[in-house]
C-alpha cells in the first residue's frame, strides 16, 4: 500500500528485536531552522526509532504550555509549512530508513492546499500524518487523499474512545496507532501503568497495527514502563522543554539529543528487564 | 432564488462550511451532546423550562421597537430596533445560555465553562451557573480583561471564577482554545457553554436555535404592527449569533433581504479589521470550516476591532454558507463608523448601544436614506452600551473636555 513502507519496515525490525520504539515528538523550527535540522539529524544516532516533527500552528489547542510555546518560537523565526518540508527533504538526503510523521492541525495544510501538500510531502519523504483536529468523520479530508499519496494517516484513540466507536476510529487507520493516554493536552500528567496496560491490551482487540503511547510520558523510568506492553513510547513536552531551557543553539541540540539517548537506553532494555520476573 | 436545503447535513455540514473538526479525545462529547439536543429540541418539557426562562427571567418578548427619530434624522426606511437590550444581562448571549445550561442540567453535567471576549457571553454564562447553582469558569483574553473591567466584575459577583488568558495574543481567539483545552481535560463532569453560531457542531446549529427566538418575535410583532414582513434586517457580526438568530425564520422569505455588518476596523484594506468574509478565506479553525482571518501560511492573524465582541477572526459557518450562496449581504463597517451611529443612537433616541449594535447602526446610515418611506428595516440592537463607557470615552475623550 505504501511504497516508502518506512513505518512498517520499522516496526517490523523492532519487533524482530523485541524492543519498543522511541518516537520523539519536536517541533519544526524551534528554537530557529538552522538548529531545528541539526536536532532533527541527530535524532536517529541518539536512538530515535520514528521521528515525529510538529508543523507549528498559531492555535494549538490540544497542546499544552511547551508545545504551544514552541510553535510560537518557530512561527516567531519564520517557519512555513514549506520551509518545514524542506527540512524533512533534508534529512531525507543523509537517512532514508527512518520514518517521519508529520504532527499537527488542519489549517496549514488545508491553507497550502491538500493535494499540493500531499505531493509535497510525499516527494521530501514524509512517512506519516498526525492532524489532531480531524477525526474520522471527515476522513474524506485528508486521510484517505493520503493513502493515495503512499502517507499513512495515523489515528488517536484517547480514553473517551470507547469500544463501540473503535472500530470507525481504526477503520482508515495505517501505520500507528497513537494512544493517548490520557483526556487532556500534550504534557499533562501520566496515568498509572496498569490502567494504560488495560486500555492497550483493549486496544489490541481491535486493531493489528503498532500501539504507540503518548501524552505525559517525560522520564526514561517511564518510558520502559510503558515500553513493557506497547510497541512504541511517544515523548514530547520533555523534549520540547530542553529548547525552551536551553541558554544557546548547541544546548538546545545537546539536551534534546542527550534525553532522547537517555530514554533509548531506557527502553531498549525494558522487557530484557521484564522478562525475569514474568518467568 | 431557491429555497436553502435542510441545514446542517448529518456531519454538521452547511455546504462545505461547519462540520466536526474537533480532537478525538472531545467526538464522543459532542456526539452524546447532539443526540441529547435532537431529544431536548422535541422534548415539550425541554420546550415549556425554556419558554418559562425566556419569559420571567430574561423579559423576553422584548419590544420591536419605531425609532421615530432615526427614521426622520435618515429620512427614508422605516427603521424599526429589536430591543434585544432590554433582556436581562444587557444582550441577546443570554438567550443561548439559558438554552445550554438546561441541556447541561438534563445530561447531568456538574460544572460550566465558557469563553469570552467583550464579556456579555461570560456575563451571560456566569449569570445561568448561578442561577441553576453550577460552579464555572470562564476564560478571558488577558487584553480583553483591561478593556472590559466592569464585566470581569459583574462575572465574580456572579460567583464565577474568571481565567486570564495570556497565551496567543490574549484575545477572544485564545480564550476559546484556552475553553477547548479545559474541556478535553475535564470530558466527563464539564458542559462548554459556546456564546456564537460556531464550533464543532452540533453548536453552530443549536445555538442559532435558541437564539431563533429574536427573529420569530420580529416576524409576529411586525406583523402586529405592520401587518406585513420587514423588507430589510440588519445586524452585527461577530461570531454572529444575535444576527443569525434575527435571520433564521426569514430564510425562505425571499422578499426579506438581510444584511450582516462585520467589524472594519481601521478599514478592510488596513489589515487591521475583524471582518472574516470581507477580508478572510476558508480555512478550518475551533472545529468547524469557515472564514478565517489567515497568513498564506494558514496562521491565524487577529482581529482588530474597538468592540471587544466583535474583535474574532472567524465567523459562523453557516454565514459563510449564506455568504457563498448569496443570500445574505456582507458587509462591514468601520471603528469610526460604527462610533458616529453610536453618538446619533444615543443623542436621538436616548437609547446607549453596544459597540457591537452600533455597527449595525452604521449600516442603517449609510442605506436608510437611500430607501423609500414605505421600506420596513430591522435592526438588531443585540446589546447595551453601558460596558462600552471607558472604551467610548477613551476614544471620543477629546471631545468631551
Amino acid at each position: 500500500m505504501n511504497p516508502n513502507a518506512r513505518l512498517a519496515a520499522r516496526f517490523a525490525a523492532l519487533k524482530t528485536e523485541n524492543r519498543p520504539a522511541l518516537v520523539s515528538y519536536v517541533t519544526a523550527g524551534d528554537p530557529d531552522m538552522a538548529t531545528s535540522q541539526r536536532i532533527l539529524d541527530g535524532l536517529p544516532a541518539a536512538g530515535v526509532d520514528v521521528i515525529e516533527l510538529g508543523m507549528p500552528f498559531s492555535d494549538p489547542m490540544a497542546d499544552g504550555p511547551a508545545i504551544q510555546k514552541a510553535a510560537l518560537r518557530a512561527l516567531k523565526e519564520g517557519q512555513t509549512q514549506a520551509k518545514t518540508l524542506e527540512m524533512v527533504r533534508a534529512f531525507r538526503e543523509k537517512d532514508t530508513t527512518t520514518p517521519i510523521v508529520l504532527m499537527g492541525y488542519y489549517n496549514p495544510i488545508y491553507r497550502y492546499g491538500v493535494d499540493r501538500f500531499l505531493t509535497d510531502a510525499a516527494r521530501a519523504g514524509v512517512d506519516g500524518l498526525i492532524v489532531v483536529d480531524i477525526p474520522p468523520e471527515h476522513d474524506d479530508e485528508l486521510c484517505q487523499p493520503a493513502a493515495q499519496h503512499g502517507i499513512d494517516f495515523i489515528r488517536l484513540a484517547t480514553p473517551t474512545t470507547d469500544t463501540k466507536r473503535l472500530p470507525k476510529v481504526l477503520g482508515n487507520a495505517s501505520g500507528f496507532v497513537y494512544y493517548v493516554s490520557v483526556a487532556g493536552v500534550t504534557g499533562g500528567s501520566a496515568p498509572t501503568p496498569e490502567k494504560l496496560e488495560r486500555s492497550v491490551s483493549n486496544l489490541r482487540e481491535h486493531t493489528k497495527l503498532p500501539i504507540a503511547v503518548g501524552f505525559g510520558i517525560r522520564t526514561p523510568e517511564q518510558a520502559a514502563i510503558i515500553g513493557r506492553f506497547s510497541d512504541a513510547v511517544v515523548v514530547g513536552s520533555a523534549l520540547v522543554d530542553c529548547i525552551e531551557h536551553a541558554a544557546t543553539p548547541d544546548e538546545a541540540v545537546k539536551g534534546v539529543h542527550d534525553l532522547a539517548r537517555d530514554l533509548a537506553e531506557s527502553i531498549r532494555e525494558c522487557r530484557e528487564v521484564s522478562e525475569p520476573q514474568v518467568s | 432564488m431557491n429555497q436553502p436545503a435542510i441545514q446542517p447535513d448529518i456531519n454538521g455540514l452547511f455546504g462545505q462550511f461547519g462540520g466536526r473538526f474537533v480532537a478525538e479525545t472531545l467526538m464522543p462529547l459532542i456526539l452524546e451532546l447532539q443526540a441529547e439536543y435532537d431529544t431536548a429540541k422535541d422534548d415539550p418539557e425541554f420546550q415549556r423550562q425554556l419558554a418559562y426562562f425566556q419569559s420571567d427571567y430574561v423579559g423576553r418578548p422584548n419590544p420591536l421597537y419605531f425609532a421615530e427619530r432615526l427614521t426622520e434624522h435618515f429620512g427614508g426606511a422605516k427603521i424599526y430596533l429589536k430591543r434585544e437590550e432590554l433582556n436581562h444581562t444587557g444582550a441577546h448571549k443570554i438567550n443561548n445560555c439559558i438554552g445550554q445550561v438546561l441541556l447541561a442540567k438534563r445530561m447531568g453535567k456538574k460544572r460550566i465553562i465558557a469563553e469570552t471576549g467583550a464579556g456579555m457571553h461570560g456575563v451571560a454564562t456566569a449569570t445561568v451557573a448561578a442561577r441553576f447553582g453550577l460552579p464555572c469558569v470562564i476564560y478571558m483574553g488577558s487584553t480583553d480583561i483591561e478593556r472590559q473591567q466592569p464585566n470581569v466584575f459583574r462575572m465574580k459577583l456572579l460567583g464565577a471564577e474568571v481565567i486570564p488568558v495570556t497565551s496567543g495574543t490574549g484575545t477572544l481567539k485564545d480564550a476559546m482554545n484556552e475553553a477547548l483545552r479545559d474541556w478535553v481535560t475535564n470530558v466527563d463532569d464539564t458542559f462548554y457553554i459556546i456564546g456564537t453560531v460556531a464550533g464543532p457542531h452540533p453548536y453552530p446549529a443549536m445555538v442559532r436555535d435558541f437564539q431563533a427566538v429574536i427573529g420569530h418575535e420580529t416576524r409576529a410583532q411586525m406583523q402586529e404592527k405592520e401587518g406585513r414582513l420587514p423588507d430589510s434586517l440588519v445586524a452585527c457580526i461577530g461570531g454572529g449569533s444575535n444576527a443569525m438568530g434575527l435571520f433564521h425564520p426569514f430564510l425562505n422569505d425571499a422578499s426579506v433581504e438581510m444584511i450582516g455588518v462585520e467589524a472594519g476596523g481601521k478599514g478592510v484594506e488596513s489589515g487591521q479589521h475583524a471582518a472574516s468574509l470581507n477580508g478572510g478565506a476558508p480555512g478550518v479553525l475551533h472545529g468547524n470550516r469557515t472564514y478565517l482571518l489567515q497568513d498564506e501560511d494558514g496562521q491565524i492573524i487577529d482581529a482588530h476591532s474597538i468592540s471587544a465582541g466583535l474583535d474574532y477572526p472567524g465567523i459562523g459557518p453557516e454565514h459563510a454558507w449564506l455568504h457563498e450562496q448569496g443570500r445574505v449581504e456582507y458587509v462591514s463597517a468601520t471603528d469610526d463608523e460604527a462610533l458616529e451611529a453610536f453618538q446619533t443612537c444615543c443623542r436621538l433616541e436616548g437609547i446607549i448601544p453596544a459597540l457591537e449594535s452600533a455597527h449595525a447602526l452604521a449600516e442603517v446610515a449609510k442605506r436608510a436614506p437611500k430607501l423609500p418611506s414605505d421600506h420596513l428595516m430591522v435592526v438588531n440592537l443585540s446589546g447595551r452600551g453601558d460596558k462600552d463607557m471607558m472604551s467610548v470615552a477613551h476614544y471620543l475623550g477629546e471631545k468631551f473636555k
